[in-house]
C-alpha cells in the first residue's frame, strides 16, 4: 500500500516507529520469546502469525508493557520504553485490544468507549465532580470525538447499549473503538477477528484498512486467518517456538520454506503455494 | 422574484423570506444538527456551479444513491437548478437492475452517498456511455481511489464557488428562467409487470397535488417531517422535496436506518407516510411484545385493545359511543394507547398515511383504535404520487378517500380508475408507445386499477384490474383483498391467493421468520433456518389455524381451501416482489406454477426448485419437497351469513 509514509508528524530518519531488538521473555524454563527482533514502519499495517503458542501474544504484551521483557530493548519513535509501565505506554500513543474482550459489561457502549479517552483527559476528580468550567468543555470535546469513533465504527444504534448485551463481533468493535478512543500512533490488535464468520472479518478488515487510511495509524495485528492477513498486511512477521523464523512481505513470507515447515510439518508445499 | 413556479424558485424564495429557520435537520455526530432555509439554498448553488463547470446544463441528467441524506436532495435540487432532471433510484437495487436505468435514463453525473454506492457505479462504468462525474458523500475508504471520474462532494463543491466566482449570478438566472411545465424528476415505476419505465414528471406536476394536498390537509409551517423513505419512491419526492419546498415545514434525517426508531421518539414528528409493509411490521412487533409480556400485562393490553376496537367499531358507524365504553377508553389512554403511540414516536402525530399499496383492514383499525389519525390515501406515480386522501371525519379500511381539489375520476365500464389533474404525467421517457396507452387522447390516466365511487364520492380501490377474476362458479375473487385478511396474522408475512378460473382459492404463504421463530422458541421447537422452520407440521398447523381464522371473515366462496408454505421469503432480488414490496402476481405465479397445478389436481406434496439470486446477482437453486395444507370448511356455505358486503360490486356488476 502506497500510504502512510507521509501522515505521521515526528518522523524518524529511517521511518521507523517501532523497534523491538533481541527481545527475550521467559516463564519459568519456558522461553516464549527468545532474541525476536522487529521493525515497524510509520503507516505500515504488520502482521504477526505463527502456531499456537509461538510467543505472539507475549511479543505484544512486552510491546504494551504488561510483560518486562528478560533481554532485549524496545524502542518506540527512537525512546527506550523497555522499562515502561502499560499507563505510561498507553499515554505515549500505543494502544491495543485483546484476545479476549475486556470490556466493561455493565456499561453503555458510550462509556466504554469514553474510557479510552481517560488517559487524555486533565480535569481532576474535584473538578470533574462539579462538572463547570474547563471540566465541561474538556469532556464535551472528548465526547465530540467518541461521536466521531461511533459514526466510523457505525455503532450509532447502540450508543446507550450495554456491552454484555452485544454479540460477540460487535463487542469486538467496541473494543477497537475503545482503543482508538486513545487517538494511538500504534495500535496492537489481538486476533481482532477471532472466532467471527466470514463476513464478520470481511467488517473488520474493512475497519481495519479505514483506521490506517483515514488516520495514518500504523497497525500490528496478531491474526489467524491467512486470507485475511496476506491481504492487508504490508508486512509479515513470522514466529514459531519463541523465534521469529521470516519475516517480509506476504508474497515472500508465503514463498519461505521455513514458514512452510512451521505451518504444515513437512512436505505440503504444493498445498502452501496453492 | 415573480412568484416562484419550480422547485430551486421555491427554495430560493424560502432562503430570502425565512433564511434562518430550520429548513433540514440531520442526526449527525449523535446530535440534530440544522440546516437553515439560505444554507439549503447555498449547499444547492455551490453544487450547481460545480456540476456547471463539470459541464452540466439543461436536459442533462443526474442521479442520486443512498439513504435519504440532506445532500442527495442538494443534488437533486442542484440539477434542476440548470434545468437539468435528477433521477433517484433504490439504493438497494441489484447491478443488472441499476445498470438498466442508468443507462436508459442516460445519466451523465451520480451522486453517491458512500463507498458501497460508489463500487456498484464504478464496476457498471463500462455499461454505462453518458456517465461523466460520479460525486461521493461520505470519503471513507475511498482517499486511494484513483478513478478519474471520482469527485468528492465538497471538492465539487470547492470548484463551483471558483466558477460562481468567474459567472456571478449563473445558477440564478438559470433558476429564474426555468418554467413550471419544465421537466425535473425522472420516477422510475418499480414495475409489477416489466422493466422499470421512466417517468418523466415536471415542476407543476409535483407543486400543484402538493399544494392541493396540504390546503385539505392543514399542513402548515410548524410541521415535523422525518424523511426516510427511498430515495426513489415518488412519495418520498412528493413529501420531502415538492411539499417541503412548498408548505416550508422541517424536514429530519435520521442517523441510520437502525436508528430510525429512536430518532422518531426525539424528533416527534407532526404528520408521516409510510407504506402498509411499515405499518405490518409495527403491528407484528407491538403483537410479539404482548405475547412475551407477563400475563397481567398481556391481560391489560387484550383488554384495552378489545375495548378501543369496540369504540372504534361504533364511531365508525356513526353510533355514540356509551359511557362506560369512554370511561374505559379514558383508562385505556392512560396504560395503552398513550404509551404504545409514544413508543412508535408517534405522540405528537396529527395525521399520518399509508399508501403505495393496500393496507389490511384489521391493521388499519388497530392503529386507529390507539387513537393515531392513520388515513389511507391513493396514488400513482404517474400522478406525481397522490390524488385522493380521506377527510379526517370520513376514515374507514374500505376506501382511499375523496379526489383533491382540482383532481377527478371516472371508472371506465372495465372497471378501471381513470383520474384526470395536474399531476397526471409528461409521459415514459423514450417509450412514447406506452405513455400512448396510459393516457387518453383527453388526458386521463389508466391507473390500471380496479375501484368504484361509493355514495360519499369516496374512491374505493378493489384491486389491480387484471388481477380480479371468477372462481369457476362465476363468484367475484379479489386477491388482494385475501392476502391483506391473511397477512394480518403477524405469523404470516406475504401471501399470494389463486383461484382464476380454478375451483376453489389457495394460497401460497411466506411466513414471517421473526414471529414463527419467535413462536417456535416459545413452544420449545427447534429449528436451524427459515427453509428447516417453513417446512415443519407444526408451523403448518399453525399456518392452517390462521387460514381458518382468516376464512371466517371472508364470503364462502373465497375461502381458502389449500395453502402451501414455502420454503423462502419472497423478495425482491428473485423479482418476486418490487422494491416497494408489491407482490409480482403473474411472476409468482408463473415461477411456482407447479405448486398451483399441484393445488388443483389434488396432490398431498410438490417438488420445488426455486431459484435465489445473492445480493452479488449470482444465482443458486433451491430443491425441496413441500407439502401442502388442507383447511377444510367446517360451516356449509349455506349457513353463513355474509358479515360484511365483499369489495365484489366491480365484478358483480
Amino acid at each position: 500500500m502506497a500510504l502512510g509514509a507521509t501522515k505521521g508528524s515526528a518522523e524518524t530518519p529511517d521511518g521507523v516507529l517501532l523497534a523491538a531488538a533481541a527481545v527475550s521473555k521467559r516463564f519459568g524454563g519456558v522461553r516464549a520469546v527468545e532474541e525476536v527482533s522487529i521493525t515497524v514502519r510509520r503507516g505500515g499495517i504488520t502482521s504477526i502469525i505463527g502456531p499456537n503458542g509461538a510467543g505472539k501474544t507475549s511479543l505484544l504484551n512486552m510491546i504494551s508493557g504488561f510483560y518486562r521483557p528478560d533481554g532485549g530493548t524496545i524502542t518506540f519513535e527512537g525512546a527506550d520504553i523497555t522499562d515502561k509501565r502499560p499507563a505510561q505506554i498507553a499515554a505515549l500513543g500505543i494502544a491495543r485490544t485483546f484476545q479476549n474482550i475486556a470490556l466493561f459489561g455493565g456499561m453503555t457502549v458510550l462509556d466504554n468507549i469514553m474510557l479510552g479517552r481517560h488517559v487524555r483527559m486533565k480535569s481532576g476528580v474535584l473538578s470533574s465532580f462539579i462538572y463547570w468550567g474547563l471540566a465541561q468543555k474538556e469532556e464535551v470535546a472528548h465526547r465530540a470525538r467518541v461521536e466521531e469513533l461511533i459514526d466510523f465504527l457505525e455503532l450509532q444504534d447502540l450508543r446507550k447499549e450495554l456491552t454484555s448485551a452485544l454479540p460477540y463481533g460487535l463487542r469486538k468493535r467496541v473494543e477497537l473503538g475503545r482503543a482508538l478512543a486513545l487517538e494511538p500512533k500504534l495500535l496492537l490488535l489481538d486476533e481482532p477477528m477471532g472466532g467471527m464468520n466470514q463476513e464478520e472479518k470481511e467488517d473488520i478488515a474493512r475497519y481495519v484498512l479505514d483506521v490506517n487510511e483515514q488516520w495514518g495509524t500504523t497497525i500490528i495485528l496478531i491474526e489467524h486467518d491467512m486470507a485475511v492477513v496476506m491481504d492487508i498486511s504490508e508486512r509479515v512477521a513470522v514466529l514459531d517456538r519463541g523465534r521469529k523464523i521470516a519475516e517480509g512481505t506476504p508474497a515472500e513470507v508465503q514463498c519461505d520454506p521455513h514458514v512452510i515447515h512451521a505451518y504444515l510439518g513437512g512436505h505440503h508445499e504444493e498445498e502452501w503455494a496453492a | 422574484m415573480t412568484t416562484a413556479v419550480t422547485l430551486p424558485q421555491l427554495l430560493r424564495r424560502n432562503a430570502e423570506t425565512m433564511p434562518d429557520r430550520p429548513a433540514l435537520r440531520e442526526k449527525d455526530l449523535g446530535i440534530w444538527q440544522p440546516y437553515s432555509w439560505s444554507r439549503y439554498w447555498e449547499e444547492v448553488r455551490d453544487l450547481a456551479l460545480g456540476l456547471a463547470a463539470a459541464g452540466f446544463g439543461a436536459g442533462d441528467k443526474l442521479s442520486v444513491i443512498g439513504e435519504n441524506r440532506p445532500r442527495l436532495y442538494f443534488a437533486q435540487l442542484a440539477a434542476m437548478s440548470l434545468g437539468g432532471i435528477a433521477v433517484p433510484v433504490y439504493q438497494d437495487a441489484i447491478a443488472t437492475e441499476l445498470a438498466y436505468v442508468l443507462d436508459h435514463a442516460e445519466i451523465s453525473v451520480v451522486v453517491a452517498e458512500n463507498q458501497e454506492q460508489v463500487d456498484k457505479i464504478l464496476a457498471l462504468k463500462e455499461r454505462l456511455p453518458h456517465l461523466r462525474l460520479v460525486v461521493y458523500d461520505d470519503p471513507r475508504g475511498l482517499l486511494t481511489y484513483a478513478d478519474p471520474i471520482l469527485k468528492s462532494f465538497e471538492g465539487v463543491q470547492g470548484a463551483g464557488r471558483e466558477f460562481g466566482a468567474a459567472h456571478p449570478g449563473y445558477v440564478e438566472t438559470a433558476v429564474e428562467a426555468a418554467g413550471a411545465d419544465d421537466l425535473c424528476l425522472f420516477s422510475y415505476t418499480s414495475g409489477t409487470t416489466s422493466r422499470p419505465k421512466g417517468v418523466m414528471l415536471a415542476h407543476a406536476n409535483l407543486l400543484i397535488p402538493a399544494e392541493a394536498f396540504a390546503a385539505s390537509e392543514g399542513i402548515k409551517g410548524s410541521d415535523e417531517h422525518v424523511a426516510y423513505l427511498p430515495m426513489a419512491w415518488v412519495g418520498n419526492s412528493l413529501f420531502s422535496l415538492a411539499l417541503h419546498l412548498r408548505i416550508g415545514f422541517t424536514c429530519n434525517f435520521p442517523e441510520k436506518p437502525e436508528t430510525l426508531r429512536r430518532d422518531l421518539r426525539e424528533i416527534g414528528p407532526t404528520m408521516a407516510l409510510a407504506p402498509p409493509r411499515l405499518w405490518e411490521n409495527a403491528l407484528t412487533e407491538i403483537m410479539v411484545r404482548a405475547a412475551d409480556a407477563t400475563r397481567l400485562k398481556r391481560g391489560v393490553f387484550d383488554f384495552f385493545r378489545v375495548v378501543a376496537e369496540r369504540a372504534q367499531a361504533r364511531l365508525a358507524e356513526g353510533r355514540p359511543v356509551p359511557f362506560g365504553t369512554r370511561l374505559l377508553r379514558a383508562l385505556g389512554e392512560v396504560f395503552l394507547y398513550g404509551p404504545v403511540r409514544d413508543q412508535l414516536g408517534l405522540r405528537r402525530a396529527r395525521i399520518v398515511y399509508t399508501g403505495g399499496a393496500p393496507l389490511g383492514a384489521d391493521t388499519f383499525r388497530f392503529f386507529r383504535a390507539i387513537g393515531i389519525n392513520l388515513k389511507q390515501v391513493y396514488g400513482a406515480t404517474e400522478l406525481s404520487g397522490l390524488c385522493s386522501v380521506q377527510p379526517d371525519r370520513e376514515v374507514d379500511p374500505d376506501t382511499v378517500g375523496l379526489m383533491l381539489q382540482g383532481m377527478e375520476v371516472r371508472i371506465e365500464d372495465t372497471g378501471e380508475v381513470l383520474v384526470r389533474s395536474a399531476g397526471v404525467f409528461k409521459g415514459y421517457y423514450k417509450q412514447p408507445d406506452a405513455s400512448a396507452e396510459a393516457v387518453t387522447e383527453d388526458g386521463w390516466l389508466r391507473t390500471g386499477d380496479a375501484g368504484f365511487v361509493d355514495r360519499r364520492g369516496h374512491l374505493v380501490i378493489v384491486d389491480r384490474a387484471r388481477d380480479v377474476g371468477k372462481l369457476s362458479d362465476g363468484s367475484a375473487l379479489a386477491p388482494q383483498f385475501v392476502e391483506n385478511k391473511l397477512k394480518f396474522s403477524p405469523y404470516i408475512g406475504e401471501a399470494v391467493v389463486f383461484g382464476d378460473a380454478r375451483p376453489f382459492v389457495a394460497a401460497i404463504i411466506a411466513i414471517d421468520a421473526a414471529t414463527v421463530g419467535n413462536w417456535a422458541e416459545r413452544h420449545n421447537l427447534p429449528y436451524t433456518s427459515f427453509q428447516d422452520l417453513s417446512a415443519r407440521p407444526e408451523v403448518r398447523e399453525l399456518v392452517g389455524d390462521e387460514i381458518r381464522k382468516c376464512n371466517n371473515g371472508l364470503p364462502p366462496a373465497t375461502r381458502i381451501r389449500r395453502f402451501l408454505v414455502l420454503n423462502k421469503e419472497f423478495d425482491a432480488d428473485d423479482d418476486e416482489i418490487t422494491r416497494t414490496r408489491k407482490i409480482r402476481r403473474r411472476f409468482v405465479a408463473e415461477k411456482y406454477a407447479v405448486i398451483v397445478d399441484a393445488f388443483y389436481d389434488g396432490a398431498p406434496d410438490v417438488e420445488v426448485s426455486a431459484e435465489i439470486t445473492y445480493e452479488d446477482g449470482r444465482k443458486a437453486a433451491l430443491r425441496s419437497r413441500l407439502s401442502i395444507g388442507d383447511v377444510d370448511d367446517p360451516t356449509p356455505p349455506t349457513a353463513v351469513r355474509a358479515r360484511r358486503a365483499a369489495p365484489a360490486p366491480v365484478a358483480a356488476e
